[in-house]
């Protein structure tokens, strides 16, 4: 189990159009992901479930992966988050 | 009757009101015995409705660009969410329900979780998950999703307009929005200014309207229901010269900005805000020649953070799509004051504690808005220019502390890009030691109100000495052949960010003076590429 931890520098928090790319890139992995925010934990594979979570900016996340290929989960999708949120 | 609302976008809209009426989306619910053939018709409508979203996808990408399109993609993804469709088949399944009702129940649900979020951005959501479901719906239903009924074009008023609604609509059969709610950047305003159609939001029209005659003036954002006869005609006038205007437009869009004897200049957009990019395309501006940073400071109750400013930088960039971007640092004072600044008072704005002297005063804030500007840099081509230069002595500084950012950037691997770096010519002072200056920088962009203020010594602001005012003084001129002529042999490309470049009679004396681009607002790119396609050498 790998886990990353992020605080969203985004205006907006985690809005709809990064949460759709981060899903598709979460998606492509085997692993299961998971996001959480102040104990609330979400799959990180379902937009519904992710924007529920409302991270506004400034706010710290959880990002989990677990499984088959989870290394390179947690680099990939670590490296969307410090690039686009 | 006269209501007002916030205009969107500019134009005049004559012609009969249709309110526009959202399907009945009345779903009855029954029960079902075969739940396997019912969650297998929620799966194909499902897949269906995915279907039209990529179509919408695709038509969206053409009218309003990538980032706008992208809501259609996040709609399939929704449609293709797991708690989504669990929850759906799982209503069928448990309630011996139709997927109708179930669809309507778990819309519900998750607009409801999200219309109780304390942000305002998640509970507008709440939207999106109501336009999937009624989606859905309305292939389950059988009925093909359409607003308009009828031939003759309308003006289209809405309580609000959901994207799906706006790209289906037959955009040949509407001549301007109006909605109750909305904001300048909702889908329909972006649509409104990519169609180049009149919208109002905020107005607060009765439903009775339907089919009543009616004005709407896109440009001082009034709605004018069953106008008196001399009303009507005054605005028959005002839309004919609007219409050629457009018609301007269409006819010189994708045209090259080249002289009859072919010599091509840069038309580029000046802009104030990150809304106005919609324009600038929506004219066919060949890059942003000047993007004024200060509403960045002037819109925030305190300085603005790099993050803010990192966003609205990168917005233009991508939006702009790999073409120039302009950006001017901060340049405030004079007219333009700011309270978290706390400046004192001045004897003599104009020539006081303002823009680039400000900045290098007080460098942490000259360096935010660097760091946020080479970040975006990254997602385009973006210049910098920076403003009321008088000496190579704050060039050289300037350039000590963009190396400083970039040193920090490139220690914390932030990815940037080199920019061009480029200067303002707006002070006397800068025109006569432009031979100097033009070997510091990569271009110079002539800032010609404050350049003519200056040289004629007149306050622009003071309206007694509009006849002794003369924006074609042939001081001002010269010192801009001057400019060309230092910038050109220093390797530099020189371009006018100020009014005189829109001034389309002095077109040809720029094109012979040898100017590399003109930057004008968005409204008079097409002027003044009309002008440069008539004009010979």
């Amino acid at each position: 189990m790998k886990t990353f931890q992020y605080t969203i520098k985004d205006e907006l928090g985690i809005h709809a159009r990064p949460a759709g790319l981060f899903i598709k890139e979460a998606s492509a992995f085997p692993c299961k992901i998971t996001i959480a925010k102040d104990g609330k934990e979400v799959d990180a594979k379902r937009i519904l479930g992710v924007m529920s979570l409302g991270v506004k900016c400034g706010q710290e996340i959880t990002l989990t992966a677990d499984g088959e290929q989870e290394e390179e989960a947690i680099a990939k999708l670590s490296a969307f988050l410090q690039e686009n949120l | 009757m006269i209501l007002e609302g916030k205009s969107v976008f500019g134009g005049i809209a004559i012609g009969r009101l249709s309110v526009y009426q959202k399907k009945d989306k009345q779903v009855k619910r029954h029960k079902v015995e075969d739940t396997a053939a019912e969650v297998a018709r929620f799966t194909e409508a499902k897949e269906k409705a995915k279907k039209q979203l990529a179509q919408f996808y695709e038509k969206a990408l053409k009218e309003v660009g990538e980032v706008n399109a992208m809501i259609f993609e996040v709609h399939q993804m929704m449609l293709d969410d797991l708690d989504y469709i669990e929850s759906v088949v799982n209503m069928i399944e448990t309630q011996n329900i139709n997927a109708e009702f179930a669809v309507a129940t778990t819309g519900d649900n998750f607009s409801k979780m999200f219309a109780a979020m304390d942000d305002e951005y998640m509970r507008e959501r709440a939207a999106d998950v109501k336009d999937i479901s009624n989606r859905v719906i309305s292939i389950l239903h059988g009925a093909d999703n359409g607003g308009m009924t009828g031939d003759e074009p309308v003006i289209l008023l809405a309580e609000d307009l959901a994207p799906s609604e706006t790209v289906q609509l037959d955009k040949t059969k509407v001549l301007a929005f109006v909605t109750r709610y909305g904001s300048t950047n909702s889908h329909t305003a972006i649509l409104a200014r990519t169609m180049n159609i009149p919208a109002l939001i905020g107005v607060e029209f009765l439903k009775d309207v339907d089919g009543k005659y009616g004005i709407v003036d896109g440009y001082t954002g009034k709605f004018i229901i069953d106008p008196e006869e001399a009303v009507l005609s005054e605005y028959r006038v005002k839309k004919e010269e609007d219409e050629n205007k457009k018609r301007l437009l269409q006819e010189l869009k994708g045209k090259e900005n080249v002289t009859l004897d072919g010599t091509k200049i840069n038309l580029y957009a000046n802009i104030g805000s990150v809304a106005d990019v919609a324009s600038a395309l929506s004219n066919d501006a060949g890059g942003i020649g000047l993007f004024r940073s200060e509403f960045l400071y002037l819109e925030s109750g305190d300085y603005p953070t790099e993050e803010a400013q990192f966003a609205a930088y990168k917005a233009v960039a991508e939006n702009m799509a790999g073409r120039k971007v302009i950006i001017r640092t901060l340049d405030i004072g004079a007219d333009k004051q700011v309270d978290y600044f706390n400046m004192e008072k001045e004897e003599n704005p104009a020539m006081g504690y303002r823009a680039i002297r400000i900045c290098l005063d007080r460098p942490e804030i000259f360096k935010t808005q660097l760091r946020a500007i080479y970040r975006a840099s990254y997602y385009g081509t973006i210049s910098i220019m920076f403003p009321m230069i008088i000496s190579v002595k704050e060039v050289r500084r300037i350039k000590e502390i963009i190396a400083e950012v970039k040193q920090e950037l490139s220690a914390k691997k932030i990815p940037y890009k080199d920019c061009e770096i480029g200067i303002m010519i707006e002070t006397p002072a800068a025109a006569m030691i432009s031979d100097l200056l033009a070997e510091e920088v990569d271009f110079f962009s002539v800032g010609t109100n404050d350049l003519t203020q200056y040289t004629l010594a007149i306050d622009r602001q003071n309206p007694k000495l509009d006849d002794f005012y003369d924006a074609h003084h042939e001081a001002v001129l010269r010192m801009l052949k001057m400019v060309v002529e230092n910038g050109h042999k220093g390797g530099c490309w020189v371009g006018i960010c100020g009014e005189l470049g829109a001034d389309t009679s002095l077109t040809e004396t720029f094109l012979k003076m040898g100017f590399d681009e003109l930057s004008v607002s968005p409204s008079m790119i097409l002027k003044v590429r009309e002008a440069i396609r008539n004009t010979r050498l």
